[in-house]
């Protein structure tokens, strides 16, 4: 806390209860943004991939899944895309869920599934890469 | 306090909602970007599905084919298709307005078509291209 406090608007009552805007606002716009530019590269790779993938067998699945190339491009999207659903779908909480309670407990259902969501896929991108 | 609690209690007068306005285009596609995302939200469950099947082995992985050559599974992936195109065209958009560009009577309304057409468009040619890597219907 570098603030100057012979400019501080807000009482130490409030500061004590978190009262007052939290400072991430712009970092969240912002990051939204970032996903959103390297998702649009990253989805038309997807998509050429999964065509690519279309009506093959398991093996050969298994094999251009685990390929260096096409991991790395899966594991860079699915990490762009989780972070760019999470943030978005708090927005969405934000806007609709008034209750606190419930926005409290929407809010962690939103990161607990992210986070499952994410690992799950980078979990199974690195089994088919590694070959275990 | 008790006295801020009834103030809180009373009816407040609230500003318009959307049903007041007269639908546009540009609102409605602003309303459907974030309907795509929500979806597209879900709709990683079916991307997550289909990667541990592949990771879990042949018969895991005959199963997610085996649905989603169902009439269910081939309407879900084909709205999974647009919703995802729309939503990355729809961003488009939204990153030009984000620079500043874009907000002219003309420009705006032409922008927000190209989203709907291109969505559209886009999602009938990836299922057409995705058939002939196929070797037909199936």
């Amino acid at each position: 806390m570098t603030e100057d406090h012979r400019f501080q608007m807000r009482t130490p009552l409030g500061r004590v209860r978190h009262l007052g805007s939290a400072h991430h606002g712009t970092r969240a716009f912002w990051h939204q943004r970032l996903t959103a530019v390297a998702n649009v590269p990253l989805t038309i790779a997807v998509i050429v991939i999964v065509m690519g993938l279309l009506g093959r067998n398991h093996a050969a699945v298994v094999q251009i899944l685990g390929s260096t190339l096409v991991a790395i491009t899966m594991l860079l999207f699915i990490v762009t895309s989780v972070y760019h659903m999470w943030i978005g779908m708090q927005v969405i909480v934000e806007d609709y869920v008034h209750d606190e309670t419930w926005k409290l407990v929407t809010l962690m259902l939103n990161t607990f599934f992210c986070f499952a969501v994410g690992l799950a896929a980078v979990f199974a991108i690195l089994k088919l890469s590694f070959g275990l | 306090m008790a006295e801020a609690k009834a103030t809180r209690l009373r009816e407040r007068p609230l500003s318009p909602h959307l049903q007041i306005y007269k639908p546009l285009l540009t609102m409605m596609m602003s309303i459907v970007h974030r309907i795509t995302g929500g979806a597209l939200f879900f709709g990683m469950l079916l991307l997550v599905w289909w990667l541990i099947a592949a990771a879990a082995g042949p018969n895991a992985y005959a199963q997610v084919q085996w649905f989603m050559e169902t009439l269910v599974g081939r309407l879900i992936l084909f709205g999974y298709t647009w919703a995802l195109i729309h939503h990355m065209l729809g961003g488009i958009k939204h990153l030009v307005w984000d620079l500043g560009y874009g907000f002219g009577p003309v420009e705006r309304e032409w922008l927000t078509v190209a989203t709907l057409v291109g969505s559209i468009g886009f999602t009938i040619l990836i299922w057409i291209v995705g058939y002939l890597v196929m070797g037909g219907l199936r």
